[in-house]
């Protein structure tokens, strides 16, 4: 130990040789770590480092064919979200505010396919408390259970599938459903499947319109979130005043486009 | 067999709050410095980017700034009988990951624990007898007092520009501040944050209930501010994208806008990002530390020698850690002996949601952050007589607004469906009139509560996973009873048409987010048979080890962890500086 050194008298290292910012060693990845495969890195001395590609913006995503669903699923889950969030006074369904398409382009990344959870096994069944303990990734989930809940109805309605029932034996079914009592083959259950598409349902309502739903910002409008103004300080001290400014998206507002 | 590097007088373990502190304090002791950080680097301008850091599915529900389950995780279970499985994805608590740690997603709120908080075994046994504190609770004095830690309180608040207003300073009361606070040498470093209707609203109400409200210590900025190392940061706009999030304005205290400016730049410090260390290396008397393994992105494994090593990495990866190494005797809680593992605790969040009239009420809670708010302490830690209640502890209960993004923060009274037009037409109502008061109480350390190492699960560097045996103790949940009804009292005379109180209860559950407030397994105290390091956290057994993090808390106060861990952080270091490096070896003798 030397406690009187002076700071820039440190003592010669081997990666003090070369003069960049900073290295990467060469040899690729045990592990992709980050979404670019990003490599361990040397920081030193210069001052902040700042690499400007070093993150992934988002992108838009667009309409258009199914990168997940199959065409028979997509309509399927259409027709769900159609009713878990239905046309009414208040917003146009979930399938117009493109909950479907954000749920196929979710399944489609790193979402789908649980790579960024602990997918080891073994895999044993636990208690609630230790939350979901099966192997099934989202992915698969999606594929099995659309699957089972089109055999379940085709069995149980006089063959009859999801898309071919009327809203009121839809919202049955999936009432049905949601409390896990619709008995479905295979090894998702019919609460699984249900609470997944729920949860999923509601990101792409609510998520910014970046991902597919929400379309033109619709949930926020509905409920007077102003989406990603990010400054508010005008606003603190007027208590229990509306607030009046349109929302904003990351990719701005449509009124924004059409202008130029 | 690693390959060796050439030596370093000081190896650190994680660069998160405590590591950039501590790195920064013994750089400017001229000491040569590599700090080991498992994750990526993070900045501002590139990762919390103001474009897109407003993005409630990346940051919140796909936790990007976390740490990723597949790196590593945890296996937990209720009690020794049943068996621990992993937390595929983390729920309960999230623990953070790359340069600045969960201190880039944290809320902000930033405490001194109490006076009596620091010697609480031996508080609680002058007030109300030994046998007020139950045979399973083993509670333990710090091996230091309040007036210890202020000064290194008062160097962590003006570093992160603490935003708030002193109840005490030096000794006399001050209107407006937590009359329950320890004397304070000076005031915050910034005045308390603005408060929106909701804090306002609640304060109004507590105050003519007779209770004493005051502004929540903030590390979001009031206002712009320069700190003692030069760094500048601004103030806080309210944008409501804040815990979970990193802070795109710069306005957030985290290592990045306080530290790192000037740490970076310092010819002696060097930092190697996306290196994971598997364990720290003992010479043959298992006594002295030699240095550490890591393993870095190519798979190989590399051998970085010191003559210092301080584990500053989250929690729960001290004390893994500590026991992958051998450093310290493993807890066996059959027998009640051993220390590295014992008093793990938690935080007990408790919540009170009120609804009310959205004819009259818009609180605009997105306007909001982490920290902004305002509190009251009559309900914390021993500020009322527990002496009939048959329960010890309590909670700082606050109306903090953190934001209002819609995917995770829409609640609509209970009985409302959860999906269809009758869902929509509720949720709709409720958005804007709908308020919260917390409780973010105490968490006591039970004989039962511990952390070992996974007989079965392995991370996937082969290494075995941290397993968490934990639950609540009846303690604990009889005292969340107890403050969560006080809360509801509150929260109706607010206005509420309904208030609906969520106390926390057991089974403790890994499913839904509570707090990131886990601490202990590494318990700091004077004495080496129930502690694991000395009251400088330096390591009994191996002397040249530290560790600075929420790990060495023997149990958890009615607070926020962060002022306290900080100011700990200061403590170790100006220790090392002062008087380790003078004679190295152990600071105090058992």
């Amino acid at each position: 130990m030397k406690p009187s050194k002076s700071p820039n008298t440190g003592q010669p290292s081997v990666f003090h040789t070369s003069r960049r910012r900073f290295l990467a060693t060469t040899a690729m990845g045990l592990v992709a770590l980050t979404a670019s495969g990003a490599r361990a890195k040397l920081l030193f001395g210069t001052g902040l480092p700042w690499d400007s590609g070093s993150i992934e913006p988002p992108r838009q995503v667009l309409p258009g064919p199914w990168t997940f669903f199959t065409p028979r699923e997509g309509e399927l889950v259409e027709a769900i979200v159609e009713r878990l969030i239905p046309a009414d006074d208040l917003s146009v369904s979930g399938k117009d505010a493109g909950c479907a398409v954000f749920i196929d382009r979710q399944l489609s990344g790193h979402y789908g396919t649980s790579d960024r959870l602990y997918m080891k096994g073994p895999f044993q069944p636990g208690l609630p408390t230790q939350g979901d303990q099966t192997d099934l990734t989202p992915a698969k989930t999606y594929r099995q259970g659309l699957k089972a809940l089109d055999d379940h109805c085709r069995r149980t309605m006089n063959g009859k599938s999801f898309t071919d029932l009327s809203p009121e034996q839809k919202d049955k079914l999936l009432t049905a459903m949601e409390a896990g009592e619709a008995k479905f083959e295979g090894p998702v259950g019919s609460g699984s499947l249900f609470s997944l598409l729920l949860q999923n349902t509601m990101e792409g309502f609510f998520a910014d319109p970046i991902y597919g739903g929400n379309r033109d910002m619709v949930s926020w409008k509905m409920i007077g979130f102003p989406g990603t103004r990010y400054d508010y300080r005008d606003h603190v001290l007027k208590h229990n005043q509306k607030y009046t400014l349109p929302p904003v998206s990351i990719g701005g507002r449509g009124d924004w486009a059409r202008k130029g | 067999m690693a390959r060796k590097l050439p030596h370093k007088d000081v190896v650190i373990v994680g660069l998160g709050w405590t590591g950039s502190i501590i790195a920064n304090e013994l750089c400017d002791e001229g000491l040569d410095v590599v700090a080991l950080e498992r994750g990526p680097w993070r900045d501002t301008a590139t990762d919390f980017n103001i474009g897109y850091a407003a993005d409630e599915l990346r940051y919140n529900s796909r936790q990007e700034l976390m740490l990723r389950p597949a790196q590593t995780t945890v296996t937990a279970r209720n009690n020794a009988g049943q068996t621990a499985l992993p937390m595929r994805q983390f729920g309960s608590f999230h623990p953070g990951n790359g340069v600045g740690g969960a201190g880039v997603h944290w809320a902000g709120i930033t405490w001194r624990f109490s006076p009596a908080d620091f010697r609480l075994r031996s508080h609680f046994t002058e007030r109300y007898g030994a046998q007020a504190i139950p045979d399973d609770m083993t509670i333990q004095d710090w091996g230091l007092t309040y007036e210890d830690m202020e000064p290194y309180y008062d160097r962590f608040e003006y570093l992160a520009g603490v935003s708030g207003k002193a109840g005490n300073l030096n000794g006399q009361l001050q209107d407006g501040g937590n009359p329950f606070e320890g004397p304070r040498k000076r005031e915050f470093p910034n005045p308390p944050m603005a408060q929106t209707y909701g804090p306002t609203l609640f304060a109004e109400t507590a105050a003519k209930m007779g209770y004493k409200p005051f502004p929540i210590p903030s590390s979001l900025l009031s206002r712009t501010y320069t700190n003692p190392l030069g760094v500048t940061m601004g103030q806080c706009t309210f944008c409501g994208f804040c815990t979970n999030y990193g802070c795109a304005n710069y306005s957030k205290a985290s290592a990045q806008t306080t530290v790192l400016p000037v740490l970076m730049r310092k010819s002696n410090f060097e930092l190697r990002t996306l290196c994971e260390v598997l364990k720290v290396n003992l010479d043959s008397t298992g006594k002295k530390a030699t240095g550490v393994t890591y393993v870095d992105t190519s798979g190989e494994e590399l051998e970085q020698t010191a003559d210092l090593v301080i584990l500053c990495a989250f929690m729960l990866d001290n004390v893994r850690l500590m026991l992958l190494s051998g450093i310290g005797k493993p807890y066996d809680a059959s027998t009640g002996t051993g220390v590295v593992g014992r008093n793990f605790c938690y935080q007990m969040a408790n919540q009170v949601v009120g609804f009310f009239d959205p004819a009259k009420y818009n609180f605009n809670n997105f306007i909001g952050g982490g920290a902004t708010g305002m509190a009251i302490d009559e309900l914390n830690n021993d500020n009322f007589d527990h002496g009939p209640l048959g329960f010890l502890g309590g909670g700082s209960t606050r109306c903090a607004p953190i934001g209002a993004e819609p995917i995770s923060k829409r609640p609509t009274p209970p009985g409302t469906p959860a999906w269809g037009s009758g869902w929509k037409k509720a949720m709709r109502d409720s958005y804007l009139s709908n308020l919260s008061v917390g409780c973010e109480a105490s968490s006591y350390a039970n004989r039962g509560n511990f952390l070992d190492l996974d007989p079965t699960y392995t991370d996937r560097l082969g290494r075995p996973l941290m397993r968490i045996t934990f639950d609540f103790p009846e303690n604990d949940v009889k005292m969340s009873a107890y403050v969560t009804k006080k809360v509801g009292e509150i929260v109706r005379a607010m206005g509420a048409q309904q208030a609906v109180e969520y106390p926390r209860t057991g089974p403790w559950s890994t499913v839904p987010y509570q707090s990131t407030h886990v601490v202990g397994g590494t318990a700091m105290g004077a004495d080496p048979s129930t502690s694991v390091v000395n009251p400088f956290l330096q390591s009994w057994d191996v002397p040249n080890v530290f560790t600075v993090g929420a790990n060495v808390f023997p149990q958890n106060s009615g607070f926020n962890p962060t002022g306290t861990v900080g100011a700990l952080a200061f403590r170790a270091a100006d220790a090392i500086r002062s008087h380790y490096l003078k004679s190295p070896g152990p600071l105090v003798h058992a």
